[in-house]
């Protein structure tokens, strides 16, 4: 029970600052207004934890590893609050078309990759 | 990082004596740590929200929608509040609060991990409906925060808030 959300609490502690500078890396290197490094990391999270998820529903991993790397690590990379916030700034700074290419790739790339994810961890015997 | 005081692309359209620290060298360990924080406790309050309001098979997933909405409304407020009020605490209250812990406590990887196994259930109604009431009840809460955060501290409607991450 109290080692559950420990394992969360622990998972949360890495996946937000990974996201955080992934950002910064993403935002030192490239002068674009669109925003690459949320966008990275929620991709990035979505194929994880669909490979996770797919991984523990075989039994290749445990709840406690999913409550770490899937609801803590996984949950905490990605994000809709900052994701939402960016769509809102690039929309109200009048890059509106940005904006919405923003937000159907963000949902089109994570749901295709959740897919992915799983289909490998199916693939796995 | 690179030296953001070679780098004019981040110092155009703002105004002088607004440092742009985010990039600053040696300043970074701080606001990390506090992103951290933030993200620890913002991943716990939504696995216990989870655990309060379990949902299982193809139900429709409301507790991720709900942290996922109030999430964004939260950040729309908070983000419009730290800039109008207190821009000197912007940097690290907005990392510890709005990346860290809103950041953490949303989450998008377990909102396509729930279309995908409601499409793998094959509850494709509920998928789609999920699916597009999530980008629905996001932006309505971002504007929502954005707005009343607006009205409650009196940022004229022109000044854009930006800085989120």
């Amino acid at each position: 029970m109290l080692a559950d959300w420990l394992l969360v609490l622990l998972g949360g502690l890495v996946g937000a600052p990974v996201r955080y500078l992934t950002g910064v890396a993403v935002k030192s290197r490239v002068h674009s207004p669109f925003p690459y490094g949320t966008l990275a990391a929620n991709a990035a999270a979505c194929l994880l934890l669909g490979f996770l998820s797919e991984a523990a529903l075989r039994g290749h991993l445990g709840a406690h590893g999913l409550l770490l790397l899937g609801t803590g690590f996984c949950g905490a990379l990605s994000t809709w609050s900052t994701f939402s916030y960016e769509v809102f700034t690039l929309a109200s700074t009048r890059r509106v078309a940005l904006s919405g290419l923003y937000l159907a790739v963000s949902v089109l790339a994570g749901t295709a990759l959740s897919f992915a994810g799983a289909g490998v961890a199916g693939a796995l015997r | 990082m690179t030296n953001p005081y070679l780098d004019p692309a981040h110092h155009r359209a703002r105004p002088p004596g607004h440092a742009h620290s985010e990039h600053a060298p040696g300043r970074q360990l701080p606001v990390v740590a506090a992103v951290a924080a933030g993200g620890a406790l913002g991943a716990g309050a939504r696995y216990g929200v989870e655990r309060l309001w379990p949902t299982a098979g193809t139900a429709f997933p409301w507790p991720i929608l709900a942290v996922n909405a109030v999430g964004c409304l939260v950040m729309g407020a908070l983000m419009t509040v730290l800039a109008a009020r207190f821009p000197r605490h912007k940097r690290m209250a907005g990392a510890l609060l709005g990346t860290g812990f809103l950041g953490g406590f949303t989450t998008f990887s377990h909102y396509t991990d729930n279309v995908r196994e409601l499409v793998r259930g094959d509850a494709y109604g509920t998928a789609a409906a999920y699916l597009l009431l999530t980008v629905a009840a996001a932006l309505a809460g971002v504007v929502l925060g954005v707005f009343a955060a607006r009205a409650a501290v009196g940022v004229p409607a022109h000044q854009e808030a930006s800085g989120a991450r």
